[in-house]
């Protein structure tokens, strides 16, 4: 790059950049992602606004305290959490550019989150037997509006995760492939945290309430 | 309609296959919507078998419709939103003509269940399919040239982007002649807009259209601002960029931070629809007000998204066309992000009557009325910066004018109706009609005529024809105040707005008035399309080679007319805000040698492909064609999957190619120059 943005008395302005040089592509990737991740953000945001104002709507049906069994969610949440720390191995192992390490720690991180997702599903599923699905009360609608657009994000997390690893397997941990290993951390991540929402605010909260 | 009250329902595989649609779905009782889809299907089948006959299909694939070029991008933006203020001028012209019409016990022309689905299509259209495409298509077009960028940051996804709204409004075109649309408001506020009350297939229309658009302007804003953010060339800081580019930037963070919520609200109220949910419902714990707050929290950003970018315009038009310097810079950078702030917290303003209390309306009251402090500054800054300037009334110069005295009315009823007390009176009257088509038209609507005559030359290399320019100019300004002063007029004395028929016929004297306007702005946009075609005619003599025919101030203009598909041979480096005001002032010689290849983005289809199943997959959830939209679905996700596995997206372009363009470009200069 040859300019300058200040000329010394007397230079002639440099107007233009006569060496060209490629753009590596993706370098605004990441940016783009994040803001991605924030418009999300804000979906999310939207169904917590929804949650806290319908939540205590119970039309007369099951509240929290009859539907909720926290030593299952606190299961759930381990899940998901200790997939978070197996995301940041396969990182690790992805900056020492060792496939093999990497692959395996995604496929573990895959295993941690198909075991949030069942566990999920059984807990919906009894909740439903229950009588307790989301047409019951303003309260279950929002709950299973929340709760499921998360579970809807971790499972396109996963379909995504087996995609990256063939390709990883494919073309190995090229640029390209590590970018969007790089992308789908922070996706895995933000994932993470707005469950940490959800299991404050909507379990634990909702218990106490 | 017939399908959903039961008449006539599919069973078997016909459901299987067609879900709820049936051949009554057709509205073939309608002798207008028979006679437009006569029309319509006439013109469409003339186009396609001209564009057949002269083998255009192969050249549109390859550089239209697959292209990644912002700036094509930008021209086919363009053109989606005038074809569809085209349909939403038709809706607009159809409600003025049943409202002269349907006094002393006449029920005009239009059945209720007709007249409602315009008004709400006329809204919808206008504001979805007609001012979001025209500012993002500008912003397209212009952001990455003024930024002295190759392209935007993500150039499949902005192709990607296009199709998605287009596909959103032809989900909208199609539901003009199989089914119906929304009879809600261009809102659909529940519980009129849940499934007891609307069975049939127009909210769902209504629903799936704005999805489809709304992943398309979410994922544009996410991509200008990356642009913006990543792209521009060496030298220009923050605090130098373009004004265009800074409310640009602007816009498309208020979009990515409202937008969402639109999705969210609009994803509850089918949730409402299809599987029985209750957000929005009257009963079990259900609450429609969570929906009027939700939409209007989208809702109130989206006036901004809408107008904040004509100003940019406006700034570029005024410094252009008075030969200065814009007055005011960094007070204009400032409005325009207090602007952006301030939209997030007056969103209530839009339902002071919903009984939300004495203190909560105050509150919204008074920011509401803030928001005209750095609005007010901005009129002040164009004003100041015409003051002594040395004024040339070209056609973007006096949409500018005409902008600055319309909008100011615009903006003072606007504050009118922030006053809680007075909004009492006037909510839902034609008095608030009147005020937002006088702020739309005549900040969005003037804007975008101001950017079209300013930047048409930019785009094709002849300017736009003065003569039928000014005809279309007068007809729409005068035109204007002919059609919606009557209805401050009819909103001051009480009368509401979305009617059909009125009882009182001393008021008929009014809509008549308003007819005669809509009809003058009628003549303006034929006077608009003569002007195109006439332009189009006459380009050589209208023909510009200098790149820069007003003796702009912008990096745009740096470069030709129109601009190679790279836009800079070489990358600029910037020194001033009026970047090429300075080059042009301080000696600036064009580089002609030592021209290396250009690294640009490859053109895919994918876009295109991939927006086509998501219509697809909108249709038929709209029809509960359960099995088709699994299978859209499904293709949808593959589709997007196998895009994933194409690594090869760039190329360059040779050296030989730069040297011919630029080379080109230079006799044309010198021929200029001779002339």
């Amino acid at each position: 790059m040859s300019a300058s943005t200040q000329t010394m008395n007397g230079e002639a302005p440099v107007f233009y950049v006569a060496d060209e040089h490629d753009h590596p592509p993706g370098q605004s990737t990441l940016l783009g992602f994040w803001l991605y991740l924030m418009s999300d953000c804000l979906i999310f945001a939207m169904l917590f606004a929804t949650f806290g104002v319908l939540g205590t709507s119970y039309a007369a049906g099951p509240g929290p305290k009859d539907l909720f069994d926290l030593k299952l969610v606190a299961l759930n949440t381990a899940m998901l959490l200790f997939s978070s720390i197996t995301y940041g191995f396969a990182m690790l192992a992805m900056m020492k550019g060792k496939v093999g390490s990497t692959q395996m720690w995604l496929a573990i991180t895959g295993l941690f989150g198909l075991a949030f997702l069942g566990i999920e599903l059984y807990e919906f599923h009894h909740m439903i037997h229950e009588g307790a699905g989301w047409w019951r009360s303003a309260f279950l609608s929002s709950f299973f509006a929340l709760v499921g657009t998360h579970g809807l994000h971790v499972t396109f997390g996963i379909i995504w995760l087996v995609v990256l690893m063939v390709q990883v397997a494919k073309f190995g941990l090229i640029e390209a492939n590590q970018r969007r290993l790089m992308c789908l951390s922070m996706f895995w991540h933000f994932l993470d945290v707005v469950w940490i929402g959800v299991f404050t605010f909507v379990y634990l909260m909702g218990v106490v309430r | 309609m017939s399908a959903a009250t039961g008449i006539a329902e599919n069973t078997g595989l016909a459901k299987v296959l067609f879900g709820r649609l049936t051949f009554e779905s057709l509205p073939l009782h309608e002798p207008i919507v028979v006679a437009t889809f006569c029309a319509v299907a006439l013109g469409g089948m003339a186009l396609v078998a001209g564009l057949t006959y002269f083998r255009l299909w192969g050249y549109l694939w390859k550089e239209w419709f697959t292209s990644v070029d912002h700036k094509k991008i930008g021209i086919m933006y363009m053109i989606l939103g005038l074809v569809m203020f085209l349909r939403g001028f038709a809706d607009a012209v159809m409600m003025r003509l049943q409202q002269a019409l349907a006094f002393n016990g006449s029920e005009g022309y239009l059945n209720a269940h007709h007249y409602d689905q315009v008004f709400t299509a006329h809204g919808v259209i206008m504001i979805f399919f007609v001012a979001m495409p025209f500012v993002t298509g500008l912003m397209n077009y212009i952001v990455p040239l003024q930024i002295g960028a190759r392209d935007v940051s993500f150039p499949f996804l902005n192709n990607f982007s296009f199709w998605m709204t287009t596909g959103g409004a032809i989900l909208v075109m199609i539901s003009l002649f199989v089914g119906e649309f929304a009879k809600t408001g261009w809102l659909a506020y529940p519980p009129l807009s849940n499934i007891g009350y609307s069975p049939d297939v127009g909210v769902d229309y209504y629903i799936w259209a704005l999805q489809v658009a709304g992943v398309g302007t979410t994922l544009s804003g996410i991509n200008l601002i990356a642009t913006i953010v990543k792209m521009r060339c060496p030298g220009m800081t923050m605090m130098k960029m373009p004004v265009f580019t800074w409310t640009s930037l602007c816009t498309n963070v208020l979009i990515v931070a409202s937008f969402p919520v639109l999705t969210a609200c609009l994803a509850l109220l089918s949730l409402d629809r299809y599987v029985g949910t209750n957000f929005f419902t009257n009963d079990l714990g259900g609450n429609p007000m969570m929906y009027v707050n939700l939409i209007w929290i989208w809702g109130h950003p989206e006036v901004y998204i809408l107008i904040l970018p004509l100003f940019g315009v406006f700034s570029e038009v005024t410094s252009t066309f008075s030969g200065k310097k814009l007055f005011g810079y960094t007070s204009m950078v400032y409005a325009t992000i207090v602007i952006t702030i301030l939209s997030y917290l007056v969103w209530l303003h839009h339902f002071f009557t919903m009984g939300s209390g004495a203190s909560v309306n105050s509150f919204f009251g008074i920011t509401t009325m803030i928001i005209s402090i750095p609005t007010g500054a901005k009129i002040f800054n164009w004003l100041f910066t015409m003051y002594r300037g040395r004024i040339r009334f070209d056609l973007p110069m006096m949409w500018t004018i005409a902008f600055m005295l319309t909008f100011v009315i615009g903006g003072m009823t606007g504050v009118m109706l922030a006053i809680p007390p007075a909004d009492f009176v006037l909510h839902n009257s034609l008095f608030l009609i009147a005020h937002f088509h006088n702020v739309i038209i005549g900040g969005v609507v003037f804007g975008v005529f101001a950017a079209i005559n300013f930047w048409f030359p930019k785009a094709f290399g002849f300017k736009l024809d003065e003569f039928w320019g000014k005809v279309s100019f007068w007809f729409w300004v005068v035109g204007f105040w002919v059609a919606f002063a009557p209805l401050y007029v009819l909103g001051l004395m009480g009368v509401t707005r979305r009617m059909r028929v009125f009882e009182d016929p001393s008021l008929q004297i009014w809509f008549i008035i308003a007819g005669i306007g809509a009809a003058m702005i009628a003549a303006g946009i034929g006077a608009l399309l003569m002007q195109i075609a006439v332009s189009v005619w006459k380009r050589k003599e209208l023909a510009d080679h200098t790149g820069d025919p007003w003796n702009a101030r912008t990096l745009e203009w740096a470069t030709s007319s129109p601009p190679p598909d790279y836009n800079f041979a070489f990358t600029p480096v910037v020194h001033d805000n009026d970047a090429w005001y300075d080059m042009k002032n301080r000696g600036y010689q064009r580089p002609l040698q030592g021209f290396k290849p250009i690294h640009m983005p490859k053109n895919t289809g994918a876009g295109i492909i991939l927006s086509g199943l998501a219509t697809a997959l909108g249709f038929a959830l709209i029809w509960y064609m359960w099995l088709a939209a699994a299978v859209f679905f499904i293709a949808l996700i593959a589709g997007a999957i196998y895009h994933t596995f194409n690594y090869k997206r760039d190329f360059h372009i040779p050296v030989d190619q730069v040297i011919n363009t630029e080379a080109e470009r230079t006799k044309l200069l010198a021929a200029q120059a001779a002339s």
